[in-house]
């Protein structure tokens, strides 16, 4: 997974509650406009962060978002990484095939995020958790 | 009086044959479902002919929120209510589309003066179908 020390953290929050999601994306659409992005950029990483927090709290019941900016392959960017210690992904390529669902969503979580970014990372164990980081270009 | 805040509601304003909803707030999935259920229950109440639902201050519509929407226009419509989506800021359809959420079947509008024009003229045209069949 793409990582680097000199990336600057802007924030981070645990997520417990339904009510955490609403506060993390605002807070997430808080540094993208920090950052300038455009409006469109903005709606695009918030909703993708929507959806990969939902999932993460529907299927690990809970988790944790950091946001960083920085440079990626010398390139200004976002980036949000977003883990959990739940039950992990069996079929990582099943899960991020479009309208596949395990019961609980309509299938647009994942392959629906990775639509609306430029970068998206995936690894996860099973029983050990999950680890997403997508990233975005300022 | 103790007051919750985390308890929000959002308001539904009955005008005329018309309920008006403004969803001021961002909202959480359960807030979602509460509101579908809401709306609903007051369509049968009052039955209004039709609901305009305004989301121009929504500033991110996800899946989950989409779906519930769009969930909501078909069963008012199985209700016989019409429901126009009123205001959806431009970054949030590009937003959805992108998604992969397109919302078949759901009316919308730019603003609400262009929703209450649509749901009248559909009103006088159902009117004019039973006027005729007698």
């Amino acid at each position: 997974m793409t990582s680097d020390k000199n990336w600057e953290e802007l924030g981070r929050k645990n997520l417990e509650s339904e009510n955490d999601i609403v506060m993390a994306r605002q807070l997430v659409r808080h540094y993208a406009k920090q950052l300038r992005m455009g409006i469109v950029d903005q709606t695009r990483v918030t909703t993708a962060v929507s959806e990969l927090l939902r999932n993460m709290y529907n299927y690990a019941g809970g988790g944790e978002i950091k946001i960083f900016s920085g440079l990626v392959d010398e390139k200004d960017a976002l980036i949000i990484t977003c883990s959990d210690s739940g039950p992990g992904i069996e079929d990582l390529e099943l899960a991020m095939s479009d309208g596949y669902t395990s019961g609980m969503g309509m299938g647009y979580g994942l392959p629906g995020a990775k639509r609306l970014v430029d970068r998206f990372e995936i690894q996860s164990k099973v029983n050990v958790g999950t680890t997403v980081r997508i990233i975005k270009w300022r | 009086m103790k007051i919750d805040l985390h308890e929000k509601r959002i308001p539904i304003i009955k005008i005329g044959n018309y309920l008006i909803v403004s969803i001021q707030v961002d909202m959480h999935d359960k807030l979602a479902i509460q509101l579908q259920s809401q709306i609903l229950d007051e369509i049968e109440k009052t039955g209004a002919k039709g609901v305009l639902i305004d989301i121009s201050v929504l500033e991110m519509v996800d899946s989950f929120i989409g779906r519930m929407l769009s969930g909501m226009a078909s069963m008012a419509s199985i209700m016989d209510t019409a429901v126009v989506i009123v205001g959806m800021q431009p970054a949030v359809a590009i937003t959805l589309v992108e998604l992969g959420l397109e919302m078949p079947g759901v009316d919308t509008a730019l603003n609400m003066e262009n929703g209450m024009e649509m749901l009248e003229k559909r009103l006088r045209e159902e009117d004019n179908e039973t006027f005729e069949s007698h």
